[in-house]
């Protein structure tokens, strides 16, 4: 047990690892360093830097220094809290990414409490009660859900709710609460404007989990152990519940490691189609304008918050489920 | 004349964990088996699932590499140990041993016709003639009685006997001198079993075959085997002719799986002796003598000291530490 | 296979003789064809690469010629019967001006028909770079300039959606094409590499594909992407988010990969194979790989549609491929706004060719994933 926790706990460090490798590169990516674009941005705006300036920057950020250096002083600097500053807004890092970090953690651990609340029920009763209607509804609307990439659903729900109700459904909150302070009345907002994009969020997921759960389920449910549970008289229900259903959630343990990474890239797109105050859009908005430090911090707390969430999901999925560990091990 | 020796037989699979893969420990599958084959007779090797005969069979074929100990073949007066040969050395040998399969459904390629099957072995070994080897071929079809005809068809169109009909021919191509037949009737019908053990019995008249039968119950090998070694959790524990065995069976767990066979006089009251737990974890044997926890004669001695295997006389083997004492029944007659 | 067959295929004659010499790959065959829904499907991804191929002669427009008189087109109707004999037709538009909005509209000017003719001249374009032509399937007669057709309307800056859509259709799913092969190539090498070697090989790897798969994609995407530099051709940039899409791509190919060549190699057959004195190549070439093939086929079909998600997603965030190319993500990035959508509703065409493509690889790869192993 500990030592399987211990397992999941050194790959996710060495997750997270790759991650702030990957941000760095992202970092250094576009041509000329850091300095280069902040002058260049300065000069923009009027003012100029002259080459002395420039080299004390440098030095400062270690720009003259190798690249492992460097990152190894981003890193430490990283670790406590010091993301640098955005070029484009002139503040730190952190403080104009704020509350969007945790909204896009709120929005996708809603979209996977969704999935699963909806595809296990559905995929259950799909499988008890294959080629019905409403197994056929569900089946239709799970291959509507893969079919669809989430932005188009975005996109498409936005249109006919415009067309239909005259409604702008975008957002997370109602205007008068954009700007306000945290209070009871914003997060009550918050929890009613929350169901759409999080259902268009869980769809695609959903969609996938239905169809691994009724096929796992069909599968059990033909084995004859089940097969002679009937014959006994067993109670229908009794039969389904005991161990099918547990044993078809098995070989699905392994899949939610990598559907909240899933749903954290999906938050990313709609947010820019609904236009939620997430990161997404400010990620965007930091590529395309080369605003690098924004960027790669926001690609780094994104990876690092997906890799914690998917190892607590783990956890939990252990508490559930001991057995689930044997399955991944 | 012994065909095949083995001797002192090991193969430990490592188990691995942790995010290393470090080695933590080993299943030991076969742990020091010891035995030998004489040339035209059949041994029988018999235990419950797991216990390793399919891991035995596999390193004599050598299609596994033993961890320890020898397998000495001799062929045309000459002994060679085969444990020792690379994959090099190992093919003028390979065509002199040949295997059966327990699943005729995944031992045979579903992609080659019955034909190119059954010539596969003589194509690998320099026969590339293709009309010499089709002559073979009906000949061989003919030995295990298929018709020639099935030639250019698939192995999906064959029930499972027919199957192992062919797979007994392809075993053939090369003119072996033993045949290991791991488990051949256990995935079958119990009318189409007979019928695989008659022709099995029929080719090692024709044909002077020697026999490594494996099988996991008692009642199939007796009318195969001229001797019977039992296995249990990596180890042989009894190994005697069968007459001697089903008679006078000497070590309780063989007693046990005796019980099991079906009595030819459905009157005679022996009572079946059911086995209680598990079989032993092959990763983790009991101390002692690994069937203390299931035995019913278990003594504070089986617990703490493990037996040897001693010899009875008459080649008659055991591995029991109350061997001399013990009363055990056996099967009334062999029918 | 040249495996030195022996045996002559007789002629047949019932149906348990036909099925008695079918070969895997004719029973794959039969069992898919039973699976009308993945036939049908077959067909559609088959008709989707004839666009791939045929995308200029099926367009109709110069997809790249803005003009701004034809803003914001709505779809025009065809007409096929003209006095009840076929012969198709539009009508001609007329401009009108809002007085109070400035915003132009159009009407057919139901008094003049415009005819249609089949395998006429266009614009001329380079066929797959082969060789110049100017033919197209349709055009019109005897059209006055202001004429045209369009069939899905135009855009805000006058350009024919369909014709768009016909040459983003190739971009499209080429780049779908190759970001697999990419992946395919990378997933063979390295799932193979951990199925052969084992050990150290293949914890690091699976170690590596975990990693992969625990990180969100579309960030790093997008990161990757909005580096490539501004002066890159289209074909760099092609190439590059190909690169990009299949980097992440492959790992779900190389489980497939690993988990397959581990399950064939402890295949009896192929245990049977090495105990007859086989060489690795036969075993590889003869006993392995035809079994090996119909579940990589599959795998790949489904692998397709994440592929087209992916460069779709991206180049409608304006990170993948950048204008003049054409891409159905790019055509859709026009539609990105709720504005512009009730302007135009029309754009959102451009979605159903990419809700087409998934549906279509993915209920193809599961019949041939079920016509290939039908135990599962
Ligand atoms: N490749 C392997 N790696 C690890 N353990 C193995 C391997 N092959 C076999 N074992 C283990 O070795 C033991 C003996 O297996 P083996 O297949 O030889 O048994 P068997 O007597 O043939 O059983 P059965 O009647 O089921 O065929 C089992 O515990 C099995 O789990
Ligand atoms: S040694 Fe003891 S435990 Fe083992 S078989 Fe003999 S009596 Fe039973
Ligand atoms: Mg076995």
């Amino acid at each position: 047990m500990l030592a399987y926790i211990a397992r999941r706990a050194v790959l996710a460090i060495l997750t997270m690892a790759a991650i702030s490798v990957f941000a760095f590169i992202i970092i250094q990516l576009p041509p000329g360093d850091f300095v280069d674009a902040y002058i260049a941005n300065l000069s923009a705006s009027g003012s100029s830097v002259s080459m002395e300036e420039a080299k004390s920057l440098r030095a400062l950020y270690g720009l003259d220094q190798p690249i492992y250096v460097q990152y190894m002083k981003w890193m430490s600097r990283v670790l406590v809290g010091d993301f640098g500053e955005s070029m484009e807004w002139h503040r730190p890092v952190a403080e104009v990414i704020g509350d969007r970090l945790w909204l896009t953690i709120v929005l996708s651990l809603s979209a996977l409490l969704l999935t699963w609340g909806i595809a296990l029920p559905i995929g259950i009763y799909s499988a008890v009660r294959q080629y019905s209607a409403l197994d056929y509804l569900f089946t239709s609307i799970s291959f509507i859900g893969l079919a669809v990439p989430n932005f188009l659903l975005a996109l498409v729900i936005m249109y006919f709710s415009f067309v239909l109700f005259g409604a702008n459904v975008g957002g997370l909150f109602s205007s008068e609460f954009d700007l306000a302070p945290w209070s009871v009345a914003k997060v009550w907002d918050l929890v009613k404007h929350l169901p759409l994009p999080a259902v268009i969020l869980a769809l695609a997921g959903t969609a996938q989990l239905i169809r691994i759960m009724r096929a796992n389920l069909l599968d059990e449910l033909r084995k004859p152990y089940v097969v002679t549970a009937r014959a006994k008289g067993m109670p229908e229900a009794r039969v389904i519940w005991k161990y099918p259903v547990r044993a078809a959630l098995n070989p699905f343990a392994s899949t939610i490691a990598y559907l909240f990474p899933y749903l954290v890239s999906g938050s990313i797109i709609i947010s820019l189609v609904l236009s939620l105050p997430t990161v997404g859009p400010l990620l965007l908005k930091a590529l395309i304008a080369q605003d690098m430090f924004l960027a790669g911090t926001i690609v780094l707390l994104l990876g690092v918050m997906t890799v914690i969430g998917t190892f607590i999901s783990d956890l939990v999925l252990m508490w559930v489920d001991p057995r689930i560990r044997f399955q991944m091990d | 004349m012994t065909l095949l020796e083995v001797k002192g037989l090991k193969k430990y699979f490592p188990i691995r964990k942790g995010l290393l893969r470090k080695v933590v420990g080993h299943v030991k599958a076969v742990d020091d088996v010891s035995f030998s084959v004489k040339r035209g007779e059949t041994l029988a090797l018999v235990g419950e699932s797991g216990c390793g005969k399919t891991t035995v069979s596999r390193c004599i074929m050598r299609a596994l590499d033993p961890s320890a100990g020898e397998v000495n073949f001799t062929l045309d007066g000459r002994t060679t140990d085969l444990a020792t040969l690379d994959g090099k050395g190992l093919k003028p040998f390979r065509r002199h041993l040949q295997m059966v399969f327990q699943d005729p459904f995944s031992s045979l390629n579903p992609r080659m016709m019955v034909g190119d099957l059954i010539g596969e072995p003589l194509l690998i070994n320099g026969m590339s003639d293709a009309a010499e080897r089709r002559k073979r071929v009906r000949e061989l079809l003919d030995v295990v009685q298929l018709p020639v005809e099935y030639m250019n068809r698939f192995p999906h169109a064959f029930s499972g006997g027919q199957r192992q009909r062919i797979g007994i021919a392809r075993a053939l191509a090369l003119n072996p001198s033993l045949i290991v037949a791991d488990e051949p009737v256990s995935a079958l019908d119990v009318s189409v079993q007979a019928q695989i053990i008659n022709l099995l019995l029929d080719l090692q008249d024709q044909l002077g075959l020697t026999y490594l039968f494996v099988a996991h119950d008692l009642s199939v090998v007796k009318h195969v085997s001229d001797r019977v070694a039992v296995m249990y959790v990596g180890q042989l524990v009894e190994i005697a002719s069968t007459e001697d065995l089903f008679h006078r069976p000497k070590h309780p767990y063989t007693e046990a799986l005796l019980s099991a066979v079906p009595k030819p006089d459905p009157r005679a009251k022996t009572e079946r002796i059911i086995l209680q737990r598990e079989v032993a974890d092959a990763a983790n044997p009991p101390s002692g003598c690994a069937f203390h926890p299931r035995c019913a004669h278990a003594t504070d001695l089986c617990k703490q000291q493990r037996p040897a295997l001693v010899d009875l006389g008459q080649g008659h083997q055991v591995r029991c530490h109350h061997a001399h004492e013990l009363d055990l029944k056996g099967v009334g007659s062999l029918a | 296979m040249s495996s030195g067959s022996i045996s002559t295929p007789k002629p047949t004659q019932t149906a348990e003789d036909r099925f008695a010499v079918a070969t895997q790959w004719q029973l794959t065959w039969w069992r898919f064809r039973k699976h009308k829904l993945a036939v049908a499907s077959g067909i559609i991804v088959i008709a989707f690469y004839v666009i791939v191929v045929l995308a200029d002669f099926l367009a109709y427009a110069d997809p790249h010629a803005t003009d701004s008189k034809r803003s914001h087109i709505p779809p025009q109707d065809i007409h096929f019967f003209d006095n009840g004999v076929f012969k198709p037709y539009v009508y001609g538009l007329t401009q009108k001006r809002d007085l109070r909005t400035f915003k132009l509209s159009y009407q057919p000017s139901l008094d003049r028909k415009v005819y249609l003719a089949f395998y006429t001249e266009g614009y001329s374009y380079n066929f797959l770079g082969l060789f110049p032509s100017n033919k197209h399937l349709v055009g019109l007669v005897d059209a006055r300039p202001e004429d045209g057709i369009f069939i899905l309307g135009t855009d805000l800056v006058g350009r024919d959606l369909w014709s768009r859509i016909m040459v983003a259709t190739r971009i499209s799913l080429t780049i779908g094409l190759a970001g697999v092969t990419v992946s395919l190539f990378l997933g063979i090498l390295l799932g193979g590499m951990s199925a052969v070697y084992g050990g150290i090989v293949d914890t690091v790897i699976q170690r590596v594909i975990e990693i992969l798969r625990s990180m969100p994609t579309i960030p790093l995407w997008m990161g990757l992407a909005a580096a490539l530099p501004n002066s890159w051709s289209v074909i760099q940039v092609y190439f590059a988010i190909t690169i990009i899409i299949s980097f992440l791509g492959w790992t779900d190919l190389a489980r497939v990969v690993r988990g397959k060549f581990l399950a064939l190699r402890s295949e009896d057959f192929v245990t049977a194979a090495e105990l007859a004195g086989a060489s690795q190549y036969r075993i590889i070439f003869t006993h392995m790989l035809p079994s090996f093939l119909s579940h990589i086929i599959a795998a790949t079909s489904l692998a397709l549609p994440a592929m087209i998600i992916s460069e779709t997603s991206l180049s409608f965030l304006g990170l993948g491929l950048r204008p003049p190319a054409i891409s159905w993500g790019i055509l859709l990035q026009d539609a990105q706004n709720i504005e512009t959508l009730a302007l135009a509703p029309w754009l959102l065409t451009a979605a159903v060719p990419v809700i087409l493509v998934i549906l279509a690889f993915n209920f193809l790869g599961d019949g041939l994933r079920d016509a290939a192993d039908p135990y599962g």
